[in-house]
C-alpha cells in the first residue's frame, strides 16, 4: 500500500502466488533414464550459431566438442552422452513458433563414457584469461534464461575493473525451484564456482543474493562461504523481478545500469547460481555443460520436480518421466509463467536456457477475454522500469509504433508484471513483443528501401555509360569510316 | 448613410485585398513544389506503378495535391504511410492498412534457359547470371516489381512469398474479440 | 489435447481481479451508506435510487446496442451499475423521478459512451450528470428533505411516496429545508454569523448521517468506512483521498484559524457534505485520474482546493462536482507533465551517465 514509503530500491513488481513448494521441498532427481536420441540445438545461446565440425555417422564421446563458436560472441556445443550421430538437419526449435533450426541427432549408446580430460592442478594457480578461456571452451553460457555467453562476460569483467560480482539467487520466478535446490544440495560447488568466476575476472568480493522466501538455501550458502571473506551471501526481499538483474544490481549496490550500458561498466556483473556451478564442473572437472536441473511443475504435472536432464532430451520424454496428463494440459510454457513462452507442443528439445517447463492447466492460466482499459494504471505501479503500458499499449493498438517508441517501448523487458496485474486481461507483453519486432522489421524495411534505390541509381548509372559508350563507339566508327572515305578519295585522286 | 459608407468601404477594402492576393498568387509561384520532391525521396523510387500512377513522381504530385491518400504504396507499407502522413500533416488511421505481404521471384531451375531477359529488366539488378547459364536471384535486393515474371519466356521466373524463419518470425498483434473492439 | 496452438507470452498467470470484481467491491463498500440513507429518507428515496439505477443500465444496454456490440459481457463487468449508483447516491433522495431517468441519461450517453464508452471518458460520468442536473434544474436539485425513516409515522406511506416521486407533491415544503452548507451560506447573505447560525448543529448526528443531504453526503462514518475498506482491499491507493482530505482539512485550519465568524472550522468540512464520498468514490475513479502516484497527489490536492474555494467563495454551498470536473480536465496534463521515471534514465528520458 506504502508504494512510495518503501525502499526506493525496489520500483514496481508483483508478489504473485509462488507455487513452488511443491518441487522445492525434494531433491534434485538425477536418475532421469538416458533418451534413446538427443536434439541438440546449434544454437543455444545469444549470438551467432556454432558451426557443426562432426559426420554423420560419427562416434562421439560424452563432453565431446559437436560444434564450434563463431565469432566473438558465440558459444560451442558439446556431445550431452557418448553415441553415434545421426542427422544434422532442420528440426522444431524450442520456441513459440517451433519454426526450425539445425540440430545435431544423436543416437546415445547407453554408456555415458566421458572424454578424457586431462587432470588440473591447482586452477587458482591459472592465470584469469585461462580460466575464461576453459569457461567459454566448455559452452557455458548464462543459465538463468539469457544464455549470454560466460566467457565474454568474465572478459568484460576484467577489461572494465569490475568491483563486485553479484551471483543471482533470487529465482524470482513462481513454479521454479531448480536454482533453489541447486543452493541447498550444491551449495560448496556453487561457491567454488564463485570463488573461480571471481579469480577469472580479478575481482575481489562476491555477494550472493537470495530471496528471502528460501530460508534452506541462504543457510547452506553462508554455511559454504563461510570460510571466505569475500563471499558474502545475503538475504533479499521475495519480489517479482527481483532477478532482473538490473532491478539487483540496484537493491544491492545502490547503483543503476543506465540504459544503453552494460552493467560492468559500472562495475558490477551477474551471474546465476547455476552458471557458477556449470564453471565448477568445467575447471575442476573439465566436463563441458551437457546437462542441466530443470524444473517440470504446473498443474497437469502428477510427479512435479527438479531433474537433471542431459540437453537435447525432448520434452516429451521429461512428461513422462514426471507423469504429465497431456489432457489436462491447457498451456506447456518454458522457463517460469511470468516471462516463459508458450510451445505449441511437447516435440521439442531442452536447451541451455530451459529452466523450468510448465504443463498449466486451464484453470491456472490468466483469461484471455479482453476487455476494454479502465486505466486503472495498475500496469504503471507495477512496471520495474518505471513504463506506463496503458498508453504504450493503446499507441500501438492504433499503430503508432513511433508514439510507442517514444514512451519507451525500448526500455520494456518483457518481466509480465503489467499482464499479471491488469483486471482486463489485456495481454500487454504481447503488444509490446509486437511492437518491437514490428519496429525491426520496419527499420530492415527502410533500409532496403535505401538499398533499392542505391541499386537503382548504379543501375541507372550504368546504362548510361553503356549508352554513353555505344554513342561515342558509334561516332568513333562514323569518324573511322569517313576517315577511311577521305583517306580512299584522296588515294583514288592521286592516282588519277 | 452609414450604412452605405460602410458598405462601400468594406467592399472596397475586399476588393483591394483580393486583388493584391491574385497578384501575390500569379507572380510568387514556386513553380514545382518542394514538398513534391521531399515526398519522391520518400517513396521508394522503384516505379513499380502499384499504386495506380505511372511512377514515383506523378504518385508524389497526386499526394502532393491531396489527391491520394497517404497509404497509396503498398511496397511502402504503413512505416512510409506514416511519414507519408506526418510530412503532409494527414490523419493517419492505419488500423486497416494492410501489410504488404512479403514476396520475393525465385528462378525455377528446371525450366531457365538463360535466356538473360530477366536481368535485363530488373530495376535492382536483383538477377544475376550469364547468357545461357541459369539465372538466380540475390533475394534481399529484389522488390517483387514482378517485370521479369513478365518477360521469362518459360514462365520460370515466379513470386513466392518470403519464407518464415526464426529469423524474420515475429509475434502477431494481439486482436481484441469482436465485442470489445476499441473505437478511435 | 487441449493446448492452444497460438503462441502467447508471459504473463500466463494472473491476479483474481477482473473488472468486474472491482466494481463489485465498489459497490459493497457503497452498501452500508447506501442502506443507512434509504432507511433515512423512506420509500421516495427507494424508488428514487431504483429507478436512477436502472436507467443507468437500460441507457448503457442501448448505447451498446447502438454500436452493435454484445450487451451482457459488457453489462457484467459492473461499470454502468457503479456510476448508476453514484449518480443515486448525489441526488437529492426525494426528487421527482425525471431528475434520475435524466441524470442516467446525461451520464452514461454524454458522460460515456460519446467517448467510446468505458475508459476513454474525459470527465467523471456521474459527476458530469450531477452538474449537469445541478444547472439546469436547481429547484428539484437543492430541495431536501428532512430525515423521514421507513416506518416512521411522520414519514410519508407508500402511497404519498410513490406521489412524492412520480407527481411532485405541491406541499413538499413540509418536509424540506436546506442542507448545514446550504444554510450556513444562506445565512451569511443575511449577515449572521457562524457560532449564531450553527447553535443547533449537532457533529454527532451529521456523523451518523442524521441530517439533510443526498445518500452520499450525509454519514461520514459510513463512508468513511466504505473508503478504508477500500483502500485496504488495494481497490483504491490512498494517494487522492488522503491529499485531497489534507488539503481542504489544512485550508479550513487556517481560515478558521484567523476569522472563527466567517469561515466554517475544518471539522465542520470534514464532517459535512460530500466531501468523504468524493475523496473516496468520485476523486478516485481510474478513468479520470492521473497514473502515479506523485499526480494523483497534484490531482487530490487540486480537487481539495477547489472544493474549499467553491465552498468558502463560490455561489454553490457544495463545489466537489465542479471541483472533480475541473481537475479532470487537467488530468491529460497531469499524465503528461508527471511521470515515472524510466529505470537508466533521467527525468527528461536521457540515459543516465556513467558514474565515474
Amino acid at each position: 500500500m506504502l508504494t512510495g514509503l518503501t525502499s526506493t530500491r525496489i520500483r514496481g513488481g508483483v508478489h504473485a502466488e509462488e507455487r513452488k513448494a511443491n518441487t522445492a521441498i525434494q531433491s534434485i532427481v538425477t536418475d532421469f533414464p538416458l533418451p534413446k536420441t538427443l536434439y541438440i540445438p546449434l544454437q543455444q545461446h545469444v549470438g551467432k550459431p556454432a558451426e557443426p565440425l562432426i559426420r554423420v555417422g560419427e562416434q562421439v564421446l560424452k563432453g565431446q566438442l559437436l560444434a564450434y563458436s563463431q565469432g566473438m560472441i558465440s558459444a560451442p556445443v558439446h556431445a550431452p552422452s557418448s553415441g553415434v550421430i545421426l542427422d544434422v538437419n532442420d528440426y522444431p526449435a524450442p520456441h513459440p513458433s517451433a519454426l526450425p533450426i539445425r540440430m545435431i541427432v544423436l543416437a546415445t549408446d547407453g554408456k555415458e563414457e566421458w572424454l578424457k580430460t586431462p587432470e588440473l592442478g591447482d586452477p587458482f594457480q591459472l592465470k584469469p584469461e585461462d580460466i575464461s578461456l576453459r569457461v567459454g571452451a566448455a559452452g557455458i553460457v548464462g543459465l538463468g534464461g539469457a544464455t549470454f555467453p560466460t566467457a565474454v562476460k568474465l572478459n568484460m569483467g576484467r577489461e572494465n575493473r569490475i568491483d563486485t560480482l553479484i551471483i543471482n539467487g533470487a529465482e524470482c520466478e513462481p513454479y521454479l525451484s531448480c536454482d533453489d535446490r541447486q543452493m541447498q544440495e550444491r551449495s560448496e560447488q556453487i561457491i567454488d564456482g564463485v570463488r573461480l568466476m571471481l579469480h577469472g575476472m580479478e575481482t575481489h568480493r562476491a555477494v550472493v543474493a537470495i530471496e528471502d522466501n528460501k530460508p534452506h538455501a541462504f543457510a547452506a550458502m553462508s554455511a559454504a562461504a563461510a570460510p571466505f571473506t569475500e563471499i558474502e551471501v545475503i538475504q533479499i526481499p521475495t519480489r517479482y523481478p527481483m532477478g532482473w538483474d538490473r532491478q539487483m544490481i540496484r537493491y544491492v549496490t545502490g547503483r543503476e545500469v543506465p540504459v544503453g550500458c552494460r552493467s560492468s561498466e559500472i562495475g558490477v556483473t551477474i551471474h546465476n547460481v547455476g552458471t557458477a556451478y556449470a564453471t565448477h564442473k568445467a575447471i575442476r572437472h573439465g566436463q563441458a555443460l551437457v546437462s542441466r536441473v530443470i524444473t517440470v511443475s504446473g498443474g497437469a504435472v502428477a510427479r512435479p520436480m527438479n531433474v537433471e536432464v542431459p540437453l537435447g532430451t525432448l520434452i516429451t520424454e521429461l512428461f513422462n518421466f514426471c507423469e504429465v496428463d497431456i489432457q489436462q494440459t491447457a498451456r506447456i510454457v518454458m522457463g517460469g509463467p511470468m516471462m516463459g513462452d508458450s510451445l505449441p507442443h511437447a516435440n521439442l528439445p531442452t536447451v541451455k536456457a530451459t529452466s523450468g517447463i510448465l504443463a498449466l492447466t486451464s484453470a491456472e492460466l490468466k483469461s484471455t477475454d479482453e476487455q476494454p482499459c479502465i486505466r486503472c494504471a495498475s500496469c504503471v505501479s507495477v512496471c520495474p522500469a518505471g513504463l506506463r503500458p496503458l498508453d504504450m499499449a493503446n499507441r500501438i493498438r492504433v499503430n503508432q509504433l513511433d508514439a510507442a517508441v517514444d514512451i519507451g517501448l525500448k526500455d520494456c523487458i518483457s518481466c509480465g508484471c503489467c499482464s499479471y496485474i491488469c483486471p482486463s486481461n489485456i495481454p500487454l507483453v504481447q503488444y509490446f513483443k509486437y511492437a518491437s519486432g514490428e519496429v525491426a522489421a520496419r527499420q530492415q524495411a527502410q533500409h532496403k528501401s535505401e538499398q533499392t534505390k542505391r541499386l537503382m541509381e548504379a543501375r541507372q548509372a550504368r546504362l548510361e555509360r553503356i549508352a554513353q559508350q555505344q554513342l561515342e563507339d558509334e561516332q568513333a566508327r562514323i569518324a573511322a569510316k569517313k576517315a577511311r572515305e577521305r583517306l580512299q578519295a584522296e588515294q583514288q585522286e592521286s592516282t588519277a | 448613410m452609414y450604412v452605405f459608407y460602410a458598405i462601400i468601404s468594406l467592399t472596397g477594402l475586399g476588393l483591394l485585398l483580393g486583388l493584391l492576393l491574385g497578384i501575390a498568387g500569379k507572380y510568387l509561384t514556386v513553380e514545382s513544389s518542394p514538398i513534391v520532391d521531399e515526398l519522391e525521396a520518400m517513396l521508394p523510387g522503384s516505379q513499380c506503378g502499384q499504386c495506380g500512377y505511372p511512377g514515383c513522381r506523378p504518385a508524389a504530385e497526386a499526394l502532393a495535391e491531396g489527391n491520394a491518400p497517404a497509404t497509396l504504396c503498398p511496397p511502402g507499407g504503413s512505416a512510409l504511410a506514416e511519414q507519408i502522413a506526418l510530412l503532409l500533416g494527414l490523419d493517419l488511421n492505419l488500423q486497416d492498412v494492410q501489410e504488404p505481404e512479403l514476396l520475393v521471384a525465385r528462378v525455377s531451375e528446371a525450366t531457365c534457359t538463360g535466356c538473360t531477359r530477366c536481368f535485363k529488366v530488373c530495376p535492382t539488378d536483383a538477377i544475376v547470371g550469364a547468357p545461357k547459364q541459369i539465372h538466380a536471384v540475390v533475394a534481399d535486393a529484389c522488390i517483387a516489381c514482378k517485370r521479369c515474371v513478365e518477360v521469362c519466356p518459360t514462365e520460370c521466373l515466379q513470386m513466392h512469398p518470403i519464407e518464415i524463419t526464426l529469423r524474420n518470425w515475429r509475434w502477431t498483434k494481439p486482436k481484441l474479440s469482436v465485442s470489445e473492439s476499441v473505437p478511435c | 489435447m487441449m493446448i492452444h496452438h497460438k503462441p502467447s507470452s508471459g504473463a500466463h498467470i494472473g491476479v483474481n481481479k477482473s473488472v468486474g470484481q472491482i466494481m463489485r467491491s465498489v459497490v459493497f463498500a457503497l452498501m452500508p451508506a447506501t442502506l443507512f440513507g434509504l432507511a433515512c429518507f423512506g420509500w421516495p428515496a427507494i424508488f428514487l435510487f431504483i429507478i436512477t439505477v436502472g436507467s443507468a443500465l437500460l441507457f448503457e444496454a442501448f448505447c451498446l446496442r447502438l454500436k452493435g456490440r454484445a450487451i451482457r459481457p459488457v453489462l457484467d463487468d459492473g461499470s454502468a451499475l457503479v456510476t448508476g449508483w453514484l449518480l443515486a447516491m448525489t441526488l437529492p433522495p426525494w426528487a421527482p423521478w425525471w431528475i434520475g431517468v435524466v441524470g442516467a441519461g446525461l451520464a452514461i450517453i454524454l458522460g460515456k459512451h460519446v467517448y467510446g464508452g468505458l475508459g476513454q471518458n474525459l470527465f467523471n460520468p456521474a459527476m458530469l450528470a450531477r452538474v449537469a442536473l445541478l444547472i439546469s434544474f436547481p429547484v428539484e436539485m437543492t430541495t431536501w428533505a428532512n430525515v423521514s425513516p421507513l416506518f416512521f409515522s411522520q414519514s410519508p406511506g407508500l402511497i404519498e411516496s410513490w406521489q412524492i416521486t412520480f407527481s411532485g407533491l405541491t406541499q413538499l415544503d413540509a418536509y424540506t429545508s436546506a442542507t448545514t452548507l446550504g444554510r450556513i451560506k444562506t445565512e451569511f447573505s443575511q449577515n449572521r454569523l457562524l457560532p449564531d447560525i450553527l447553535s443547533d448543529y449537532s457533529a454527532v448526528l451529521n456523523f451518523i448521517g442524521w441530517t439533510r443531504g443526498s445518500l452520499g453526503e450525509t454519514s461520514t462514518v459510513l463512508m468513511g468506512l466504505g473508503g478504508f475498506w477500500l483502500i485496504r482491499e488495494k481497490i483504491i491507493q490512498w494517494q487522492i483521498p488522503l491529499s485531497l482530505l489534507a488539503t481542504v482539512a489544512l485550508l479550513a485550519t487556517m481560515f478558521h484559524w484567523f476569522d472563527s465568524d466567517h469561515y466554517v472550522s475544518p471539522f465542520l468540512h470534514l464532517n459535512s457534505g460530500a466531501l468523504l464520498c468524493v475523496a473516496f468514490f468520485i476523486a478516485t475513479d481510474y478513468v479520470t485520474s492521473p497514473n502515479t502516484p506523485t499526480g494523483q497527489c497534484v490531482f487530490g490536492v487540486g480537487c481539495g482546493l477547489l472544493i474549499f474555494v467553491i465552498r468558502t467563495w463560490g455561489a454553490y454551498p457544495e463545489g466537489a462536482g465542479f471541483a472533480v470536473l475541473l481537475m479532470n480536465s487537467a488530468t491529460p496534463l497531469i499524465d503528461h507533465y508527471i511521470r515515472p521515471r524510466i529505470y537508466g534514465r533521467d527525468r527528461k528520458g536521457k540515459p543516465l551517465e556513467i558514474p565515474k
